[in-house]
């Protein structure tokens, strides 16, 4: 709300260059990566993904924490609707990309073992 | 009102009433059920994708060979860097609108006005850049040969570049001509035929013996699969039914058709969300101009559309990780 911003300001605007200082190099830094693709990050694997893969989802969580902390003031909304918006979706998407990620292995393992003709 | 009001004696008190616990306005925090029900929404599609994905894990498209091209820069090779200054753009257009509510806390009129029209440039900016990237997707770069298990085989050749159908097919007389809707008793047209047919594709692959086939197939080193010449030969003239030039809802140059379908409606549907975003922006902006919210003495309505920009910001990084980076 308005009278909460404007208490601090002064370093409203530092705190906003601040934030796109750090999305911008997050970001250069998830581009050179995936053009450079270092070897030893695609050959380690980690719960079935590839290093690298779990480097971009952590920087791009890193990114979207910043986004809606900063840019989308979480940070100076109330306790109770921060915890109302973010565990909410947390919890939900999380179960959903879990189950159907799931679901799809399996769909996978099926198509190559489960003698399921579908390439003819 | 007043007359209607049953004292209850726990005036001031927790649940006396006219208590506001999340300390937000009504109009903000409907913003905030939208934006969480949206992120379900993108987050349902998003999950499909990876749902496909996983399905055919070692035959899906690798975006790097997909998106490799950069306006005006014609034969080079630029995977990624048009995506990444297009997050960028949309990155900097979320500063600026963020920057714009800040100068509304402080009620600086003309400050919020040149910060909202820098976010509507960037954001119009930034679906032009969409629009783009769909016309050359959909265009395509080197063709393919679809098979009968609707699989896709692409050419190379012995450096390992890639190699276009239009590089080695020898042209024939065809005998089957276009319909065009002037001609038949039915007035509508043909689809249209393919630039180069399977036979042709077939009997210039026979005469380049330099030239091999790709399958979508990813080996060990998570690399597609390159044939032999002989395996080449065998598969195109075993499997090969027709050509495909560029991706559409149907067919795919690139690899599965699945990716294509998410693509357009993942990006389609992010690309919407943009462009009602810019619409709703302007609406703000010329509402900023003509001073609307500083006769209201509160610049709030820059904040809750800020809130929707922000969120298609927050969208488009996920979708630029899921679909460009892993």
């Amino acid at each position: 709300m308005a009278h909460d911003t404007t208490q601090h300001h002064g370093s409203a605007t530092k705190r906003i260059w601040f934030v796109f200082g750090i999305l911008s190099i997050v970001t250069i830094v998830e581009v050179v990566l995936g053009i450079i693709k270092p070897a030893f990050l695609t050959d380690t694997y980690l719960l079935g993904m590839k290093l690298l893969n779990w480097i971009f989802i952590i920087l791009t969580i890193y990114k979207a924490y910043y986004i809606a902390w900063a840019f989308m003031h979480l940070e100076h909304e109330t306790k109770g609707l921060r915890r109302a918006i973010v565990w909410t979706s947390i919890f939900l998407i999380s179960y959903l990309i879990f189950i159907l990620l799931t679901e799809g292995g399996y769909i996978y393992d099926v198509y190559k073992n489960g003698y399921v003709a579908w390439d003819f | 009102m007043e007359a209607t009001v049953v004292r209850t004696g726990t005036e001031g008190k927790t649940w006396g009433g006219g208590n506001e616990p999340l300390k937000a306005s009504y109009g903000k925090m409907m913003m905030w059920f939208f934006i969480l029900s949206d992120a379900l929404t993108f987050s349902g599609f998003l999950a499909a994708y990876g749902f496909s994905r996983f399905k055919f894990i070692d035959s899906w498209p690798i975006a790097d060979e997909v998106f490799t091209h950069f306006p005006f820069l014609h034969g080079v090779e630029a995977p990624m860097y048009y995506v990444a200054l297009m997050t960028f753009i949309l990155i900097f257009s979320s500063v600026t609108m963020v920057l714009a509510v800040d100068a509304g806390h402080h009620m600086k009129k003309s400050k919020v006005t040149l910060y909202m029209f820098l976010t509507i440039l960037g954001g119009i900016v930034f679906v032009g850049s969409q629009a783009w990237e769909w016309a050359t997707f959909i265009k395509g770069d080197y063709g393919a040969v679809t098979t009968k298990g609707g699989n896709i085989l692409q050419f190379i050749n012995t450096e390992g570049e890639r190699v276009a159908l239009g590089d080695f097919a020898i042209p024939m007389e065809g005998s089957r001509v276009e319909h065009d809707e002037n001609n038949g008793v039915w007035f509508e047209t043909s689809q249209e035929l393919p630039t180069y047919t399977i036979e042709e594709v077939k009997a210039g692959f026979a005469a380049n013996e330099d030239i091999l086939i790709r399958t979508q197939q990813l080996n060990e080193e998570r690399e597609k699969t390159i044939l032999s010449r002989e395996e080449s030969l065998n598969i195109l003239e075993a499997q090969g039914i027709g050509t495909v030039e560029g991706a559409n809802l149907v067919q795919n140059e690139y690899g599965h058709p699945l990716f294509a379908d998410f693509f357009f409606f993942i990006t389609g549907f992010h690309g919407f969300h943009v462009l009602s975003g810019i619409v709703i922006n302007i609406i703000i902006f010329f509402n900023v101009v003509i001073g609307t919210y500083e006769r209201r003495g509160s610049y709030e309505m820059v904040e809750k559309v800020g809130l929707y920009w922000h969120f298609v910001d927050l969208v488009w990084v996920f979708v630029f990780t899921f679909f460009y980076l892993v």
